[in-house]
């Protein structure tokens, strides 16, 4: 028995006169408590803000802007106008389009790469913590070999020996290659998750093994896989970025990773065509950034230690 | 019915496993239909590692634990399921026990998905109500609520209700009322004395003995993984033979009649680490 | 040494409001008494025992004193409470077992603590063997670390730390829960040794446990829903009980010998009121079989006997 609480705290609803610890948080419902403490996190609150805007100019700014991305549409290395809100590349493709078709590739990247690597995390980590034993030998051999590749290295001869590459195979590599940690991380609480009293009846119930880790075991750690899905959803958007930025992204469509790499290689910086690569460079910091004060913010609310009182 | 003959359980323990941990040694005892057997040890006697073999929790590294004949050992499967719907058990932390994000009663329903998946609403409300009904407790204050809702006698009897709703014929109680409080240990204990009345075999396990005594036909003590002295509750609180049945009872403080002061120098527990 | 208590209150701040874990506590401890706290979870006997060293930031100082030798404790402040700690009142705190830090070994921890109260540890150095010899471990446990030792070892210990400046008041707050019976028995009785030998004055024990505090305790106090129910002498307490919670308490303690089929006992339906906004009037009214329209009002607590308190209505 642990208790750090004292009892009096315990009983402060007529009818939890146990012998047991209750902490504090668990007075109101789980779910309701989480939302009340969201909304007033700064963190959770902005970070959040900004990512819906950059959303929102993903969705809606390809519909308002009726330039595509590579379309030559003006005089060349204009600065932002009225016309052009993110004025023109050196030949004259409109930027605010680029940058709007960009996010876009961004955001796919960033969902299937991120859930990619939350699935297999998931399911390496929840196998391995359930069955123990020689099973969590070989998957833990797996995961320390997937670790310790220099993700970025492979990442870059794949892609080198590709001819063709589309958004969703460069998704799919880096899913492939970002999961090792969520493993890791879902092993050890299914571990100790497994042990507990709630996961004993529910085997004295009759409960297959995969019924009472998919509905007994995850939904405990809901909090935890929610913010490692954001965390994964940051990852793969920075490293196809730097992906791109090397020119090793996707051969078709645009990114904004892609849009840095064209601003360097055509000189936007000693020309001083600061439009060309600003908004990207900033988006991605922007995107990236948001997210993980997000995370920081989402840590604040679900573990209540962290609040202030 | 269930019958526990030489079971032993090893653990290895130490850096790469070289050491063995033999937690429970050449174990054996019987619970006849209707019988409450008390467990009693102090931590480390190896009591809850029996129960959780009984309940196919644990593995069994030696020996043999039958029902009406089988051994259990061996069971999978449809089988275990089966073996389930005669043999459940209750154990020590009632908020534990039940899965935080979730209400209470969903472990009746764990139950109703395995063993009643065609029942109809309406006739599985009934049996629920009845199963409430024998452990006295009124639906409208248990159901849909959440574990930290509920009390801890609360949450026991609940847990005592769902073994109920099997038409169980013995359940193995691992400390069930160790976190209770004082004045509602003995609700739980009299409500385990009217099932016993109804034909349930109960596996009383415990550290307590006044507990121990209070309900049980058999008493077996455990001492460090091993049955030290086992027969009727009533002799073997009475006129206990073996010296650590001696000694526990000694050291159990009883309310009207005051330990002998063995003044300083009183530190040899026996046996025990302390 | 004597202690004062007089109309103790001490509430948790939480989320919901304010917790009333101790509403107006009064009592006097005499010098060289062992009092037995003793109450169910939410009574407020861990509130009563860790307000009079200030252990807990959350709670707050309300309303009342306690006077300590004739002098008033600063128990509303922690600051200078620390100018009190482990020298006039000691604790020993629930689960002490885990109170030390695993990555010391447990000399240089002691040593800390008396240069944190500014103790020389070379002085104390005889004074600490002996008292390790008192409790029966060896001074080599001082080279071992805490996991080394087994869980009644580390109880000794704590209680050998926590007594080492002679405080005048230790609050022993539930030092037996997780502990075999017979380590338990141990335990027990040294507490009793540590009063009888003069290393402490006077103890306070705080335990859920009736048939414990029975064995060593000169008297008891019960408590309950943060209030005083019923203090007495042990034996009147325990023979004869005034306050209703205490007499159904007591019968519903199974011992040896009692059995089920002979005799069933009877528990206490229902359960504490909330303290987050408790009723008015005497706390135990809606589980008291006793219970008239007069305990409405809450009842003060007066002695009916020599040395006998109680708080109802009905017993005065």
């Amino acid at each position: 028995m642990n208790v750090t609480d004292s009892d009096e705290l315990a009983t402060a609803t007529p009818a939890a006169a146990a012998a047991t610890p209750v902490t504090l948080a668990a007075k109101v419902r789980p779910g309701r408590e989480a939302l009340y403490f969201a909304r007033r996190n700064r963190k959770l609150v902005l970070g959040l803000g900004v990512v819906l805007v950059f959303l929102a100019v993903a969705a809606a700014g390809p519909l308002v802007n009726p330039h595509g991305p590579n379309e030559y549409v003006g005089p060349p290395s204009q600065r932002p106008s009225a016309a052009f809100w993110f004025g023109t590349t050196m030949f004259g493709q409109d930027v605010f389009a680029q940058f709007a078709h960009g996010l876009r590739a961004t955001f796919l990247v960033g969902l299937l790469g991120g859930g990619l690597a939350a699935l297999v995390g998931m399911l390496v980590g929840f196998t391995a913590g359930w069955r123990g034993g020689t099973v969590d030998e070989v998957l833990n051999m797996l995961t320390n070999v997937v670790l310790v590749i220099p993700t970025l290295a492979v990442l870059l001869v794949i892609a080198t020996y590709l001819r063709v590459r589309g958004v969703v195979p460069e998704a799919i590599f880096i899913g492939l290659f970002s999961w090792p940690w969520v493993a890791r991380a879902i092993r050890a609480q299914t571990f100790s998750l497994r042990t507990r009293d709630f996961v004993d009846l529910a085997r004295l119930s009759g409960a297959g093994a995969t019924r009472i880790v998919f509905r007994e075991i995850a939904p405990n750690m809901s909090s935890y896989l929610f913010m490692t899905f954001i965390l994964l959803f940051g990852t793969s958007v920075l490293t196809a970025a730097t992906l791109d930025f090397i020119g090793l992204g996707p051969t078709d469509g645009m990114s904004l990773g892609l849009m840095m790499n064209n601003a360097v290689l055509w000189s936007a910086l000693p020309l001083g065509m600061w439009w060309w690569f600003v908004p990207p460079g900033l988006g991605i910091t922007l995107i990236v950034g948001s997210l993980y004060i997000m995370n920081v913010g989402l840590d604040e609310v679900f573990n209540p230690r962290l609040r202030e009182l | 019915m269930l019958r526990l003959e030489g079971v032993t359980k090893r653990y290895r323990v130490g850096t790469f496993g070289s050491r063995e941990l033999v937690a429970v040694r050449d174990v054996s005892l019987e619970v006849r239909p209707g019988e409450v057997v008390a467990l009693i040890g102090q931590s480390g006697s190896g009591k809850s590692t029996i129960g959780r073999m009984v309940l196919r929790l644990t593995s069994v590294s030696g020996g043999t634990i039958s029902f009406d004949g089988t051994d259990v050992a061996g069971l999978k499967g449809a089988r275990l399921r089966a073996y389930y719907g005669h043999v459940q058990g209750v154990f020590q932390d009632p908020f534990s026990s039940y899965n935080p994000v979730f209400k209470a009663d969903r472990t009746l329903e764990l139950v109703r998905e395995t063993y009643f998946p065609r029942l109809g609403e309406r006739p599985w409300r009934d049996k629920v109500e009845a199963s409430l009904a024998a452990v006295r407790l009124d639906p409208g204050q248990v159901l849909g609520k959440y574990p930290h809702q509920l009390s801890g006698g609360q949450l026991q009897r609940l847990l005592v209700a769902r073994a109920l709703l099997l038409d169980i014929r013995l359940l193995v109680a691992d400390e069930i009322i160790s976190m209770l409080d004082a004045s509602t240990r003995i609700d739980v204990l009299n409500l385990l004395g009217d099932l016993k009345a109804r034909g349930l075999g109960i596996l009383f396990i415990t550290h307590d003995l006044s507990l121990g005594n209070y309900l049980s036909d058999t008493a077996v003590i455990l001492h460090r993984g091993e049955v030290v002295e086992t027969g009727p509750a009533e002799q073997v609180f009475a006129r206990p033979v073996h010296p650590y049945t001696r000694s526990l009872l000694a050291s159990v403080p009883q309310l009207h009649h005051k330990w002998e002061r063995t003044g300083h120098g009183s530190w040899e527990p026996a046996g025990e680490g302390a | 040494m004597s202690l004062r208590v007089d109309n103790l209150k001490v509430w948790y701040r939480t989320l919901r409001g304010e917790v009333r874990a101790l509403d107006g506590v009064s009592f006097t401890i005499a010098d060289g008494e062992l009092v037995g706290l003793a109450g169910e979870s939410g009574c407020g006997k861990s509130t009563l025992g860790k307000s009079l060293i200030r252990l807990d930031g959350r709670m707050r100082h309300v309303d009342g004193s306690v006077e300590l030798d004739g002098k008033e404790l600063p128990i509303g402040d922690s600051e200078r409470m620390n100018g009190f700690r482990f020298k006039e009142v000691s604790i020993i705190p629930q689960y002490a077992m885990s109170a030390m830090n695993p990555t010391r070994k447990i000399g240089l921890l002691v040593a800390e603590l008396l240069a944190s109260r500014g103790e020389r540890p070379a002085a104390v150095r005889d004074e600490l063997l002996r008292r390790l010899a008192l409790v029966g471990l060896e001074p080599e446990v001082l080279d071992r670390y805490p996991i080394e030792l087994s869980g009644g070892m580390k109880q000794r210990m704590v209680m050998v730390i926590s007594t080492l400046l002679n405080p005048s008041l230790l609050i022993a707050d539930e030092v037996t829960s997780a502990l075999d019976v017979s380590t338990q028995k141990a335990v027990a009785e040294t507490l009793v040794e540590l009063r009888d030998r003069n290393v402490v004055k006077s103890t306070i024990f705080i335990t859920h446990d009736l048939s414990l505090v029975y064995q060593i305790a000169d008297s008891i106090i019960v408590m309950y829903a943060g209030r005083l129910a019923e203090r007495a002498p042990t034996d009147a307490l325990v023979g004869s009980p005034r306050h209703p919670y205490t007499r159904m308490l007591l019968a519903a303690l199974p011992e040896v010998g009692v059995r089920f089929a002979d005799q069933r006992l009877e528990g206490i339906a229902g359960s504490p009121p909330s303290l987050l906004n408790p009723p008015a009037g005497c706390r135990f009214r809606d589980r008291c079989p006793l219970a008239v329209a007069r305990c409405a009002e809450q009842p003060p607590f007066v002695e009916v006997a020599p040395d006998h308190y109680v708080a109802c209505w009905k017993a005065s």
